[in-house]
């Protein structure tokens, strides 16, 4: 594991810590995470991933930085920027020795797959439920390992995903028509940046082997009560997705309907 | 007495569909957990009994 002398500073606090150590540092060094959406959740997940080390992040966003971003998508100053760009320019000044790829683009039912190729953890970092039924389907169908994020007002939730085991779908089945944005009903940057914190945590864990995943549970927290719950659930013989009787064998775009922004 | 997200509700006889929908949780963006196991929705018309602990989460799509 070579690590330059500016290396073995930046990360001797990981060094001594057992989860970690030298071993999961080189671990992290080789390893590459996908963020799909670079605003509030990605904005604290990116950050988290680069500061630790994650050698190469994807990252993909179409859109624009705009002001009313600026309350909790924290990696963000330039408006007018792609997110994308904008979270890639971002790492590089925080941590140069790891590698930013942005993907301009908005990811669909028809180029998902080939995005995900390539990487070893996906973080579903979007802001609708559309493109988390997307995130999903696409990884189980491709049997990628993949952490789900959601938040808005002042809560969250957070679930992981490893092939062969519950899924988004086996817990919510179809994707709610119904629900508002967080341009509606607004969101408190502090807790989106929790779980995006969260989700960075996930990766992380899953990179280096250590710990215990949120596999087959969902976790969910209320900022204002400040109260987490803790759901523990199986796979869904009935999962739309995963199940025995699928109806989802392939990524068809009538099935996300476009409101799909991330 | 049911036990519902922490809280001890006066909810006994109540059907968890009539509680979730009083309380504005929208159908298609909640779980429910009830004495431990997470309850089909297809099993929603069942009332809560006196020491239930209930935990609903609502799930929210934003980022």
């Amino acid at each position: 594991m070579p690590f330059s002398s500016d290396e073995s500073k930046r990360y001797s606090r990981h060094f001594v810590l057992p989860a970690i150590g030298p071993f999961g540092q080189s671990k992290l060094q080789n390893a590459s995470v996908l963020v799909i959406g670079a605003g509030g959740l990605g904005s604290s997940a990116i950050m988290y991933l680069a500061a630790a080390g994650v050698g190469r992040i994807g990252i993909a966003d179409y859109d624009l930085v705009d002001e009313s971003n600026l309350n909790r998508q924290v990696i963000h100053s330039e408006v007018g920027l792609n997110k994308a760009v904008s979270a890639a320019n971002f790492v590089q000044k925080l941590n140069p020795h790891v590698q930013a790829i942005s993907i301009e683009k908005r990811l669909t039912a028809e180029n998902i797959s080939s995005e995900l190729e390539g990487y070893d953890f996906v973080l579903d970092c979007t802001d609708r439920f559309e493109t988390k039924f997307l995130v999903n389907d696409a990884c189980v169908l491709l049997r990628k390992p993949y952490c789900h994020g959601g938040a808005s007002g002042c809560e969250g939730q957070i679930m992981t995903y490893l092939p062969d085991f519950p899924c988004l779908r086996c817990l919510m089945g179809e994707i709610p028509q119904d629900a508002p944005t967080c341009a509606e009903i607004g969101v408190l940057g502090s807790t989106v940046g929790l779980i995006g914190c969260m989700q960075a945590t996930e990766a992380i864990k899953f990179i280096v082997g250590s710990g215990s995943l949120l596999v087959g549970r969902l976790i969910k927290y209320d900022g204002l009560e400040a109260r987490f719950q803790t759901l523990n659930f199986g796979r869904d013989e009935n999962c739309p997705v995963c199940g025995e009787h699928r109806r989802i064998t392939t990524l068809d775009k009538e099935n996300y309907k476009i409101k799909c922004d991330f | 007495m049911v036990k519902i997200n922490g809280k001890e509700e006066d909810a006994v006889g109540k059907t968890v569909k009539e509680f979730l929908l009083e309380a504005n949780y929208s159908l298609s963006r909640v779980a429910v957990e009830l004495n431990g196991a997470i309850l089909p929705k297809a099993d929603y018309d069942r009332k809560f009994a006196d020491g239930d602990i209930v935990e609903i989460v609502g799930f929210v799509g934003g980022g």
